[in-house]
């Protein structure tokens, strides 16, 4: 039996309606002046015993260097290994020989935020972030180009440590 | 047309508009506040975003539905789709028309009004729209024409799942109709009469019938719930096994007819509830009978918070308990409620002639004391055998048998 899972006994005896009757009233009503667990969600969105989790995977962010350029270096690792085949990548080069992305998108929509294109890159470009409100008025608004990668402010998310299985 | 006559037309025509105004507001609230109670039982908080507090929540729930596109199934009866949810509403706003719902308003007027002439009216205005002499015998009558809609709404539908929820329905409210209507008599023995004004009048003498006729209380409410389709006898909706029944194949404003008929039900059995045991508009004491304006006012609310009480009750009970298995609703129904409700009838038959005429007492208060009494006695040995829990059995019971069942073939 899994943990947590509160096995009742069977009465063996008869049964009493009548009293079952009253004690689950009293229970009802006692209910009613109890402190209420609802969260009002859009303007609250954390209380002190709840908030999303820092291991949350949600809208990708592109990190980005000093200089204002992303950090990716086009070399292609996420759109391999991205299970969902949401990142569209075009790799340049400049005349130094740096590679950069042409063209970098990510279909919200497509994606299955398991988090693979952070774990792989090298540069510690891409990343998944800790943020879910991500509605929009038309399905092109969910390809989120290079630009739009960056602007992202949210935090981004902790990936699972299999040396810290429990995040500490 | 005299005077008279014109004087009570426009009074009737005030009630009506009153009442209506008030049963069809009230029922948008009721469903508000279904949904709050049953959010503060479960911790929640309910309905808060339209208004203040959700108080346009029942607003914005309707322009919904009105909105809404109205479907239609292929192959459904056109006629009578339209038509069911007409059905199970018109009874139930018909009810309304019959209970007297505050202590009667001295009325005195006499003015002529234009081309429409004189009106008059002199003397107490009961505070009912009609003052039916048959009384509840009315609202049994009207209330067994709601299976019509539910039961054609069923049938029109065309559909399996809505079939089978007008049929459960019709057999429920069909059996539970015999209860309710038994459990009624005593009642009847106590006033002497069936009109509510006259039920209340002795009322207010005696006591209230509660007190002395507990059990035909006890089986109304019970009658009452089967009555409205609600949990704990919802077996006609029945999410889990029917999708919701009878009205599965409805949508938008003809959905929520079914739905105002089912509160407008509510309102009434409350009412009911109220009026025949908790002495309608009555306040104890003797204030209330010297008539006025203040008078009416307060025993209106007086009747208000006994209705508002009995509808919280209904949800209370709706948000407790589980759903009845269809054998135990028909055995209930059946093998429970209408031999109590005979036998009942007999025991109080009995009372009320030895009370009158063997102990002498005929002053109501006395009468319904010691009715009280017989009531008390009776009370402990019909509670302590349903306690017993021998007429509703418990699947551990039903698995006794089996295994009884199967060691007999074992053996033999």
């Amino acid at each position: 039996m899994a943990i947590g899972v509160k096995v009742m006994r069977r009465p063996d005896k008869q049964v009493s309606y009548v009293r079952a009757t009253l004690k689950g009233m009293a229970l009802t009503f006692k209910h009613m002046f109890e402190p209420k667990v609802t969260m009002q969600y859009p303007e609250q969105k954390s209380t002190t015993d709840w908030s999303i989790s820092q291991r949350w995977r949600g809208t990708h962010r592109m990190l980005t260097d000093e200089q204002g350029r992303s950090k990716c270096v086009a070399c292609g690792l996420c759109p391999q290994i991205c299970p969902a085949n949401c990142i569209k990548l075009v790799p340049g080069e400049d005349e130094q020989g740096n590679r950069y992305p042409l063209i970098y998108e990510i279909d919200e929509f497509r994606c299955v935020f398991c988090g693979y294109c952070q774990e792989v890159c090298p540069e510690e470009a891409i990343h998944v972030g800790v943020h879910f409100e991500n509605a929009e008025y038309t399905r092109g608004r969910f390809v989120y180009d290079l630009e739009r990668l960056q602007s992202q402010t949210h935090a981004v998310s902790t990936l699972w440590d299999p040396t810290d299985p429990r995040g500490e | 047309m005299t005077p008279e006559m014109k004087g009570f037309i426009l009074l009737s025509v005030l009630k009506m508009l009153l009442v209506f105004t008030v049963i069809m507001v009230g029922v948008a609230l009721l469903t508000l506040m279904e949904r709050k109670v049953s959010a503060w039982m479960q911790n929640r908080m309910g309905p808060n975003r339209v208004g203040w507090g959700g108080l346009l929540q029942p607003a914005a729930d309707g322009v919904k539905n009105i909105l809404k596109e109205e479907t239609y199934p292929a192959l459904a009866s056109p006629w009578l789709f339209v038509l069911a949810p007409a059905m199970s509403f018109i009874p139930a706003l018909l009810l309304s028309a019959v209970i007297p719902f505050a202590a009667p308003l001295p009325v005195d007027f006499d003015f002529t009004l234009g081309p429409l002439g004189r009106f008059a009216y002199h003397g107490p205005m009961p505070m009912v729209v009609a003052d039916v002499p048959i009384g509840f015998l009315f609202v049994l009558a009207i209330s067994s024409m709601g299976v019509y809609g539910i039961a054609l709404a069923g049938w029109s539908s065309n559909s399996k799942y809505a079939l089978l929820g007008g049929l459960r329905a019709s057999a429920q409210m069909v059996s539970y109709e015999v209860a309710m209507g038994l459990s009624l008599i005593p009642v009847l023995l106590m006033s002497g009469n069936v009109s509510f004004a006259a039920i209340v009048r002795d009322q207010q003498a005696g006591l209230w019938y509660v007190l002395p006729l507990f059990l035909s209380f006890f089986i109304f409410l019970i009658s009452g719930f089967a009555e409205t389709n609600r949990l704990p006898f919802d077996l006609p909706e029945a999410e889990s096994e029917l999708i919701a029944g009878y009205h599965t194949e409805y949508s938008a404003m003809k959905f929520s007819f079914f739905f105002i008929a089912e509160y407008a039900n509510v309102v009434t059995v409350c009412a009911m509830v109220t009026t025949l045991f908790f002495g309608g508009w009555d306040i104890p004491g003797r204030w209330d009978e010297s008539g006025g304006l203040m008078q009416t006012l307060v025993t209106g609310a007086a009747f208000f918070l006994k209705l508002m009480f009995w509808i919280f009750f209904v949800m209370w009970i709706r948000w407790t308990l589980p759903r009845f298995r269809y054998d135990q609703l028909m055995a209930l129904g059946w093998k429970v409620l209408m031999p109590l409700a005979l036998a009942y009838i007999m025991v109080i038959c009995t009372a009320i002639y030895g009370i009158e005429h063997w102990a002498g007492l005929v002053d109501p208060k006395a009468r319904a004391l010691a009715l009280f009494g017989v009531n008390v006695v009776v009370g402990v040995l019909v509670f302590g055998l349903l306690d017993s829990g021998t007429f509703i059995k418990g699947s551990n019971r039903r698995q006794d048998t089996s295994k009884a069942l199967s060691r007999a073939t074992v053996t033999g």
